[in-house]
């Protein structure tokens, strides 16, 4: 049942990437609206699938790589409807709905997790951990998508040539007020997690931190947002130099969340999670 | 059935005519009471814009309105009417209908893409319909003008680059803050294209302009039009900390702002972005600017690129309108074609009820007491008997889709119903 309909999610999704990106291209409002249609109920597909999976294996899914990318993208698809609710950006959903849908697809294609979970895994405070991590990655990896956008129009508006963005993107002052929003969600989200981990780690193994390679990476990116929203209250820091910071910070989460996993002896990798403790 | 339109514009005519033209009716009741009473008009359309004078018509004959609407146009007491012809052009059907599109699609206009044409077209379509001279043709075809004038806009970029240096800069300010609302503009310099662009950020809500001039008696003039403040020019550095776009049109012969200066100020604004606009010549402000953070500075040859390469777009795009146009007109004058053959099915129609009648009340008397419902069935036999047997010639009608065999068809099917003797009035 969860599987017949993530196949229904992922057509929403592909829908509604064809549908922005033709928006994208020619511009016309109801491709758009129809997107954001499309979107929502592969978003409502989306949750429902996760729900009944959570439920039917009385944890969350996000053990073997394929599965946590599931919920990343439903968390993506969370963090971009929400946006795109308070603050309309459109353009952004020809980047995100792509994403989300090539998401969805990889956690077809890439294996399931198979042999016994450890039991270290199965409580809901850690679900807590991973939800409130995953959310924020999300929102952050919005504020980075949002960045490249905002990078691409000021590079047309001060080189006073104006090509195919310069129609298609909105102004820099949403790109950059996109990208403040994103980081005042995301930020929060991110040290909440880690906090809950470092919790969870301290009543379960006795120590808060370990110094793992995907806590030290996360926490270089937390770093680098934590740079970026103290620049950005205090000194005003904005547009391209919070383009690039939010898209640096991007690079250290993906470096994070794959990093962590071709580095077997992480007690974070996904192939130490299907190993007894 | 024809359609006749005919007129000048910019491009045939001088303005001088165009202005006798155009105030030849000063109300607008004349002009239609006068083209209703044309015998060879039956539908018609008069408009008039600032670069064209214009009459629509639909007419069954279409030499004589051609003369009609020429004797109707040279009414001018002033105008010789051999100075008229040579400005005028005549369309006719197909021409007709392209020229009128490509009108309403601003295709046809000094500056290509301009929208206010559709609107004048509008207005005028309402004065005609409440003089009651348009019908069913011209109906159907304003309607469908204005799908048309709508879809050129929407599927091709024709008018979404600004022509002109003013609004140029309005649109390009508008990709850097979005919108203008709670935006405060500084205007260095009180020349003429200052104020132009003014009046434009004006109209898009701006929330304060400061005047900053050399003589403050100038600069204060100017600010009270536009419900500003004036200042010095002594005062430059401390207004810029609390404006968001900057025009200068000064005469000054050195830069009034430097690099330096935009760069204190841009950290003590807290990087809030600043958009300069330097359209005096030689240059107010420092080329420099442009290359910190957040600062967006267009001299004045930037902005004519900028329009000049919009100019360029739009004739680009005005190539796609018109192949759009060309297709559309097409299928009206398909339209047009497919309303002649209506008399003539209509005419079929009747010839056979009247043979059915004629023939019924004939076998009646014959057969003397017959059941109603008896003679009920008589009668169904012979309708559903004539359906069936008009039913390939009208289907045959209906289907034609070549414009330029139709008429012949056309012909070929009254002739062999004979319907042209005993319908005359089709």
């Amino acid at each position: 049942m969860d599987y017949f309909l993530i196949y229904l999610t992922l057509a929403a999704y592909y829908v509604a990437a064809a549908l922005w990106l033709a928006f994208f291209l020619v511009q016309r409002q109801n491709y758009c609206r129809l997107g954001a249609a499309f979107m929502t109920a592969g978003f409502a597909g989306h949750t429902v699938a996760l729900l009944w999976r959570t439920l039917r294996l009385g944890m969350l899914p996000a053990v073997a790589l394929g599965e946590t990318l599931l919920v990343f993208a439903w968390a993506l698809a969370a963090a971009f409807l929400f946006l795109y609710w308070r603050f309309p950006i459109k353009v952004l959903g020809a980047l995100v709905a792509p994403v989300a849908a090539l998401l969805v697809s990889a956690s077809l294609i890439l294996p399931a997790g198979q042999g016994a979970v450890s039991p270290m895994l199965q409580s809901l405070s850690l679900a807590c951990h991973v939800i409130l991590a995953i959310l924020g990655n999300a929102a952050l990896t919005m504020a980075g998508l949002g960045g490249v956008f905002y990078l691409l129009q000021e590079r047309e508006i001060k080189g006073k040539r104006f090509g195919f963005f310069y129609r298609r993107l909105p102004s820099l002052d949403q790109l950059d007020a996109l990208n403040y929003w994103c980081l005042t969600l995301g930020f929060p989200l991110l040290t909440a997690g880690i906090i809950s981990g470092s919790l969870y780690a301290q009543s379960h193994l006795g120590t808060f931190w370990r110094w793992d390679v995907k806590e030290v990476l996360t926490l270089t990116a937390w770093l680098i947002y934590a740079v970026l929203l103290h620049e950005r209250l205090a000194v005003g820091w904005r547009g391209r130099r919070a383009a690039w910071l939010a898209i640096s910070g991007l690079a250290a989460l993906v470096i994070t969340f794959v990093g962590a996993n071709l580095w077997l002896e992480s007690y974070h990798s996904f192939a130490s999670f299907m190993k007894q403790p | 059935m024809n359609l006749v339109l005919v007129g000048v514009n910019h491009k045939t005519a001088p303005v001088e005519l165009r202005e006798k033209l155009g105030c030849l009716f000063p109300e607008i009741g004349d002009a239609y009471r006068l083209l209703k009473s044309l015998p060879a008009v039956q539908e018609v359309l008069f408009y008039t814009t600032c670069n064209r004078v214009e009459v629509l018509c639909v007419s069954e004959a279409y030499d004589e309105a051609v003369g009609e609407l020429r004797e109707f146009l040279s009414r001018h007491p002033d105008l010789a009417p051999e100075v008229l012809d040579r400005c005028l052009y005549v369309w006719q059907d197909l021409e007709a209908v392209q020229h009128f599109f490509r009108v309403a699609a601003s295709l046809d206009a000094l500056v290509v893409g301009e929208p206010q044409i559709l609107g004048q077209i509008k207005a005028a379509y309402r004065q005609a319909v409440e003089h009651r001279a348009t019908g069913a043709i011209l109906n159907r075809l304003l309607h469908k003008t204005f799908a048309v004038a709508k879809k050129v806009r929407t599927e091709t970029g024709i008018g979404d680059h600004a022509v002109s240096v003013s609004y140029a800069a309005v649109s390009l300010g508008r990709k850097i803050f979005g919108d203008y609302r709670g935006k405060t503009v500084l205007m260095i310099g009180a020349g003429e294209m200052a104020e132009l662009a003014l009046e434009h950020l004006k109209g898009q809500g701006v929330a304060r302009i400061v005047v900053a001039n050399r003589t403050l008696e100038r600069g204060l003039k100017l600010a009270q039009r536009f419900h500003g403040e004036a200042v010095s020019l002594e005062e430059l550095e401390t207004q810029l900390l609390g404006a968001d776009i900057i025009i200068s049109s000064t005469g000054s012969p050195h830069y009034l702002l430097t690099c330096e200066q935009v760069k204190s100020a841009m950290r003590r604004r807290k990087q809030r972005p600043l958009f300069l606009i330097d359209i005096a010549v030689p240059r107010d402000l420092d080329p420099k600017i442009n290359d910190l953070d957040n600062v967006y500075l267009y001299n004045i040859d930037d902005l004519k690129l900028v329009v000049e390469h919009n100019r360029q777009k739009r004739r680009e795009e005005a190539v796609k309108a018109e192949r759009l146009i060309q297709a559309e007109a097409l299928k009206f004058m398909d339209w047009l074609a497919s309303l002649a053959v209506y008399p003539t099915i209509i005419a079929l129609r009747e010839k056979a009820e009247r043979i059915c009648q004629a023939e019924l009340k004939k076998t009646l008397s014959h057969l003397g007491n017959v059941s109603p419902e008896q003679r009920q069935a008589l009668e169904v036999l012979l309708q559903s008997t004539t359906q069936k047997l008009l039913h390939d010639p009208i289907m045959f009608l209906k289907r034609n889709h070549d414009r330029k065999r139709a008429h012949l068809e056309l012909d070929l099917v009254r002739r062999l119903f004979n319907l042209n003797s005993e319908t005359s009035d089709t």
